[in-house]
């Protein structure tokens, strides 16, 4: 059965092979490296979209869509651009989901989707600076900057009625990108910051570091840290010594363990995580399940990439053209619709009838599986989960 | 009232931190004054001596509350803290027989013995990794505060808190406690008599039939006592981890250079005299200032000298005045 069944597929792949173009998409990501064992997840999500685009038999123009895999190594930005020329050069790729990692991100962006003209959607760089990086329109993500984070944070502790506020940061490439995206927010907001002071991992005391929070006052300490280095141990000496009793908790300190380990003392505390409440997360995952029994959709960014990916195709169709200086413009007009709404909303797993409908020439606005909502820059907004500590536990409160 | 607020600010942010780890600090470097006294080397390895044993307190507390015996208020670590000493002085002296003995008997230069510590160092730490992790571990249990911030603001009606936790305390009186015994035994004892002897003249102390073998032990049974009871009271105050530990080396050895290396009393002078330092000149003293000065006195500014980062460069700058300008310390002789 399963012979014929290829056979069948075979001679009707042959048989359309005459009219048929084959339009690769690369995917560049970090096979090897530190996300490795995130990363064939998100391989697999392309597949996945890949074959749902083929298989609903209603791409344009006989396209027939294949996934080229490329190594970023998430780290070695020359191993990355190496593989990123090879995509577009030698396997002449349309458009590339990718890279992961931020430093390659930018790396690959500059040195060669602008200077070849190729659209790259990052499904998991959330760098602030890709924000401002000048990209020629050619540069997207499905994941939003670590700057969203920092707007989210302000609106919630404006919202709460708080105006005067501290900041104690990790020492690392994260926490002073988060804590200058809060400042530079919340001081644009009209909220005062009293300090902005960073804490060093790995130590046993931070009473000194809280004493000088403490000197500088504020209503609230934001600790934009991590949950199990120095985060925790901040938190842990203001309450100790009595100088703050509530904590502003970005993503880094958002888990069960922290209230755990600190006790009613975290009780009132607030903060935000990024999560999906898209419908299509769901019909993603079980996509995901039916394409391969043994693959779990929910890993991190493998949502993002099956985005990513469908941004890509859509456009392609919008635009009618697989090249990516036309369809660039095409991607925001796919992700948010028309101004006033009227496009039909597109989940995941529903990508033949998105190119059903682009076809008919109807507008749609894609959701994809994690609530696609596109700014201007080629950010998306992300949703947010605001959070409060309850009883010893993050409570959802409200999502932004 | 303000002036109230200002010394409760003191207290809060300076006086009960530096108290505590002012103790912390004068218990390391007692023990390794002790063995520079008698045994007439730097013992680099007293950082990763104090690690040791606190692991072991760790793991008999975790034993102890897997059986649920408690100490009231008061953290069952200090039941362990017997037993934690009684391996870590039995590990001590499994090193020296099997390591310091070999170098003692050739009458090697305390240079080679310092390297050989730090030999000694490197294998106790990768002990404790195997044992207990490189993660930070909390074992401190019973009652976590004595005074709570909010207590005292209710109390008082001030407007700065003050808080004092049990651990903090448990350290001063612990390090009290300790010390007294170690000076009476080292002032009224035969054998610390005889310890004192050694360390000032070894051919006379020899000559006068004192037993080498004995004060040698003796030493390192003391130190072992010392370093694990001041790891365990650092552990219980703030956290372990074994890095951290190893970090503790540095403001230790600058306690007993700045009291005089061999000086009992000078270790926990210079033990309070580096706590202190490392308070005052990192501190932020704004919120003090705000309560002694009129405002329009006070800028935007922390009235901080330096950033809390740079907390143990504080030490290492006392290290190199001392060692400049009064090499043998406060209290040196030799």
């Amino acid at each position: 059965m399963k012979k014929l069944l290829l056979a069948a597929s075979a001679m009707a792949l042959s048989a359309g092979a005459a009219a048929a173009e084959d339009v690769k998409i690369g995917s560049l990501l970090g096979a090897t490296g530190p996300i490795e064992s995130i990363a064939p997840n998100m391989f697999t999500t392309v597949d996945l979209v890949v074959k749902e685009v083929n298989d609903s038999g209603k791409a344009a123009n006989g396209w027939v869509f294949h996934n080229v895999r490329a190594d970023s190594t998430c780290i070695d930005n020359a191993a990355a651009q190496a593989a990123a020329e090879r995509l577009v050069t030698s396997e002449g790729v349309k458009g590339i989901v990718g890279a992961d990692c931020s430093g390659v991100t930018r790396a690959v962006l500059t040195n060669v989707a602008m200077p070849n003209g190729i659209v790259m959607i990052s499904p998991s760089a959330t760098s602030p600076a890709l924000s401002v990086d000048p990209d020629d329109g050619f540069f997207f993500r499905t994941v939003p900057s670590d700057a969203r984070e920092g707007v989210i944070m302000c609106q919630v502790l404006k919202d709460r009625g708080y105006s005067s506020i501290a900041i104690s940061y990790s020492n690392s490439d994260y926490g002073k990108g988060q804590a200058e995206a809060i400042e530079a927010n919340c001081k644009e907001m009209g909220l005062t910051i009293t300090t902005n002071a960073s804490h060093d991992d790995g130590k046993a005391d931070y009473s000194a570091e809280v004493a000088a929070l403490a000197a500088a006052g504020g209503e609230v300490l934001v600790v934009a840290g991590y949950i199990d280095q120095g985060g925790k141990g901040i938190i842990q000496a203001s309450l100790d010594t009595g100088a703050f009793s509530l904590f502003g908790l970005p993503a880094g300190m958002y888990g069960d363990s922290l209230p755990e380990n600190i006790g009613p003392g975290l009780n009132g505390s607030f903060g935000q995580h990024p999560t999906s409440v898209a419908e299509g997360y769901q019909t993603y995952l079980d996509a995901a399940k039916a394409f391969e029994p043994s693959f779990d959709g929910s890993t991190n960014f493998a949502a993002q990439s099956y985005d990513a990916a469908a941004l890509i195709i859509l456009a392609m169709h919008a635009a009618n053209s697989t090249d990516a200086k036309v369809y660039k413009d095409k991607i925001i007009e796919i992700a948010n619709g028309p101004a006033d709404g009227s496009g039909e909303l597109i989940k995941a797993g529903e990508l033949g009838k998105a190119l059903e409908l682009i076809a008919a020439g109807k507008a749609i606005n894609y959701d994809g599986a994690t609530g696609i909502e596109m700014l201007e820059n080629g950010d998306v907004a992300g949703t947010y989960s605001e959070d409060e500590v309850k009883d010893g536990k993050f409570t959802s409160v409200g999502i932004r | 009232m303000d002036i109230l607020n200002a010394l409760t600010a003191f207290a809060n942010f300076i006086l009960v931190p530096g108290l505590a780890y002012g103790s912390q600090l004068a218990l390391g470097a007692l023990g390794v004054t002790l063995v520079f006294g008698v045994l007439r080397f730097s013992n680099f390895a007293h950082g990763d001596t104090m690690a040791f044993g606190t692991a072991f307190v760790i793991m008999f507390t975790w034993w102890f509350q897997s059986m649920g015996i408690s100490f009231g208020p008061l953290p069952t670590a200090l039941l362990a803290l017997p037993f934690g000493i009684a391996v870590t002085a039995a590990f001590v002296l499994g090193t020296d027989r099997v390591v310091y003995r070999f170098y003692r008997q050739q009458k090697a230069k305390p240079i080679i013995l310092v390297i050989v510590s730090t030999g000694v160092m490197f294998v106790m730490n990768g002990l404790v990794r195997i044992l207990i992790g490189t993660s930070e571990r909390n074992f401190a249990d019973g009652e976590r505060m004595l005074l709570n911030p909010q207590d005292w603001k209710a109390w008082t009606g001030l407007a700065e808190p003050l808080a004092i936790k049990t651990t903090a305390v448990v350290s001063i009186v612990v390090a009290v406690l300790s010390v007294a015994l170690l000076f009476w035994f080292l002032q009224k004892t035969r054998t610390g008599k005889s310890m004192r002897a050694y360390s000032d003249n070894e051919d006379l102390a020899l000559l006068s039939g004192i037993n080498p073998d004995k004060v040698v032990a003796v030493t390192w049974v003391l130190a072992a006592a010392l370093a694990t009871i001041c790891g365990t009271l650092y552990g219980l105050d703030k956290s372990f981890r074994i890095t951290v530990y190893f970090g503790l080396l540095m403001p230790i050895f600058a306690a007993a250079i700045v009291g005089g290396l061999g000086s009992p009393l000078g270790a926990i002078v210079g033990g309070f005299v580096i706590a202190f330092s490392e308070l005052i000149i990192t501190s932020a003293w704004k919120k003090i200032g705000s309560y002694l000065l009129p405002d329009s006195w006070l800028g935007d500014g922390l009235y901080q000298a330096l950033s809390t980062d740079y907390k143990v460069a504080v030490s290492f700058a006392i290290l190199i005045i001392v060692l400049l300008f009064k090499p043998t310390g406060i209290y040196g002789a030799k």
